[in-house]
């Protein structure tokens, strides 16, 4: 097996928060070999935020390390940091809130080109072209502000950014969900379609499971900040393991009228607070078939075919 | 003669730019006990439609520049004030998207199920207070009766959804408008809101108009759909035949966008061109032809109006995909 290009090694993040600590990622390990696509599903709470912005090196982890390309950026020293973050981009959920409204499209662009030194002005200038018409916007665009741009737009500008460095892997955080369905399918086909060309390596985090499902080579399963179960893709959708995954996957609707009347296995209550997740196994207060041994002993991930999972049960 | 039936409707918004016409004649119809849903993406018109019927779409900035909409037989565009309040909350109850936005922060969960009761009957304290348990109770609250002195900001989302659900239900309305009652949700909880909604209308008889962009929301609950465009309603039908074979290709097109599930993996998926027109400068003719696969000249000239297709389908094209006319195409 080839090197992975990311590596993240029993990585933990505690927040301080009122009266307590959110334990938002407790000793997650996963790894993304180059040109790899992992797919991140969860609800609300479960740490894929965290976990993306760990890997960005937002903010350093608690405790555990992250390894890119072979080094360790909880060691590394600022150089290598640099480094690390040119190979690594994110493309986040919400274009307008992540674009600077005080610049233009072209300055948007060009900015992380002058800030990793790349390129005379003429050079960052073409390159800021050939990456609008790659990406499918027109040149005028870069003398346009944010606010001049549709919702598609934005997040088309959100890639460019994030590909200008010619990045080895991309984080994409919930990098479609806030657009209509029309714009979401032009966006997902652009990605698909770079990520071929540029032999790309990505970080897919969604809670839309059929979105993961379809952008994924190997799909982790996150809740109250533990990874529940993790497989190749198809394993995952045909085989799911955790009663969590099956959950979710029951819970997500089809638009297909005739599946309305399934046998679906619905969970019962929200998720908790991950200031104080429930002992034992986190998900059992809401499991439907929780054991008394559940309730005491959490269990590790194990594996169990082509799957890794964290279940007494599977 | 239905429950509630919109008549070219026009909701109209005067802006610096330019009039937007957010709603430019939708009509729709919805029976005794039916579910249909409203759907559309962003800028269809969908919630300012469901907030026109309320007239609540004033408040917000909106005019409703033409049209009826008849509840009961009462066009509720012509009523004054006082009556207007006699329905609203009453008779129509509506639900939102952010029940933390909606719901009083100020008033415990309880004071505010006694409120809405109070307004409309004639009822003491002590007996709309256990109204207000039973509320709670039929919306599958948690420990309902130690939930009534609970505040909004310390409930999960899922529970101030169940809570906003129970002040909509305390007059027993004939009509409930949803207006995006999962999207803020996670999925399993949304799982558990849409299935007490379908139990709900089922046992209380209501009908519910909901609005939503989510198509997989509308298989699983709605009885029919209408399709919203740049403000119109561009289809609508049943939802079984309509998801089968959709008939406007605007349809088609957002049904294929949806449907990654049955695509293989990293496939291409089939995308809409372009995006949705500025409601400032609409096309003369079909909204959706600039984007349309199926458009001809014909498409430019003036707005298609809205044709039978039998089985109860309707849909506003001048060439729609003929399988809904006879039947499903074989394959």
């Amino acid at each position: 097996m080839t090197a992975p290009l990311l590596e993240m090694r029993r990585v933990v993040k505690h927040f301080p928060a009122n009266g307590g600590m959110v334990r938002a990622v407790d000793d997650v390990s996963l790894q993304v070999a180059p040109g790899e696509t992992l797919g991140l599903v969860g609800e609300s709470g479960c740490g894929k935020s965290t976990l993306a912005r760990l890997v960005m090196r937002l903010f350093p982890p608690s405790d555990g390390s992250i390894l890119f390309d072979g080094t360790d950026l909880t060691t590394a020293d600022r150089a290598a940091v640099a480094e690390y973050r040119s190979g690594l981009q994110m493309v986040f959920q919400d274009p307008f809130a992540s674009l600077n409204p005080r610049e233009t499209i072209g300055r948007i662009l060009e900015q992380p080109l002058v800030v990793h030194r790349r390129g005379g002005r003429a050079e960052r200038r073409d390159r800021v072209n050939a990456l609008l018409e790659r990406v499918g916007l027109r040149p005028e665009i870069a003398a346009r502000y944010p606010h001049e741009l549709s919702g598609g737009q934005r997040q088309r500008v959100g890639i460019a950014r994030a590909l200008i460095l010619h990045p080895r892997m991309i984080v994409c955080d919930e990098a479609v969900s806030a657009l209509d369905v029309s714009v979401r399918a032009q966006v997902l086909n652009l990605l698909l379609e770079l990520r071929a060309e540029l032999g790309l390596a990505a970080l897919f985090i969604s809670h839309d499971l059929a979105v993961v499902r379809h952008m994924s080579d190997r799909v982790a399963v996150m809740y109250l900040g533990e990874v529940v179960e993790q497989a190749d893709r198809d394993s995952l959708w045909d085989r799911p393991l955790h009663p969590y995954t099956r959950a979710l996957i029951a819970a997500t609707p089809s638009t297909s009228p005739a599946a309305r009347r399934r046998e679906r296995l619905m969970l019962q209550g929200d998720l908790p607070s991950p200031i104080d997740p429930p002992r034992g196994c986190r998900f059992h207060p809401r499991c439907p078939l929780a054991q008394p041994r559940c309730r005491e002993e959490a269990p590790a991930l194990r594996r169990v075919g082509a799957t890794e999972v964290a279940c007494h049960l599977a | 003669m239905p429950l509630l039936e919109i008549r070219g409707l026009q909701t109209w918004f005067e802006t610096r730019a330019g009039t937007v016409k957010a709603v430019n004649g939708v009509d729709l119809s919805i029976e005794r006990g039916e579910t249909v849903a409203l759907v559309g993406e962003s800028g269809s018109g969908k919630s300012v439609t469901a907030y026109s019927v309320l007239r609540l779409i004033e408040a917000a900035g909106g005019r409703i520049a033409g049209g009826e909409v008849l509840f009961d037989g009462t066009d509720m565009l012509r009523l004054d004030l006082a009556s207007l309040r006699a329905v609203r909350g009453n008779r129509i109850a509506m639900i939102f998207q952010e029940p933390l936005s909606a719901l009083n922060p100020v008033q415990s969960i309880g004071t505010q199920i006694v409120e809405a009761l109070r307004l409309h009957r004639d009822i003491g304290l002590r007996a709309a207070r256990e109204r207000a348990v039973e509320l709670l109770e039929l919306v599958r609250m948690p420990s309902p009766r130690e939930r009534l002195e609970e505040y909004p900001h310390r409930l999960s989302g899922g529970m101030r959804q169940r809570a906003m659900i129970a002040i909509a239900l305390a007059c027993e309305p004939d009509l409930l408008i949803a207006d995006e009652p999962t999207t803020a949700l996670d999925v399993t909880t949304q799982a558990q809101i849409l299935d007490l909604l379908r139990e709900l209308q089922g046992r209380l008889g209501m009908a519910m108009l909901l609005i939503t962009h989510d198509l997989g929301v509308v298989a699983e609950t709605a009885d029919r759909v209408a399709v919203l465009y740049a403000g119109r309603v561009v289809e609508q039908g049943p939802v079984e035949t309509l998801f089968d074979a959709p008939a406007h290709p605007y349809t088609r097109g957002l049904l294929d966008a949806v449907r990654i599930e049955e695509l293989p993996p990293g496939s291409r998926l089939p995308e809409i061109p372009g995006m949705v027109p500025s409601l400032l400068a609409l096309p003369p003719g079909c909204a959706f032809a600039p984007r349309c696969p199926r458009a001809t000249p014909a498409c430019d000239a003036g707005p298609p109006a809205m044709r039978a297709g039998g089985e109860g389908r309707l849909h506003a094209c001048f060439n729609p995909w003929l399988s809904t006319v006879e039947g499903r195409v074989p394959a």
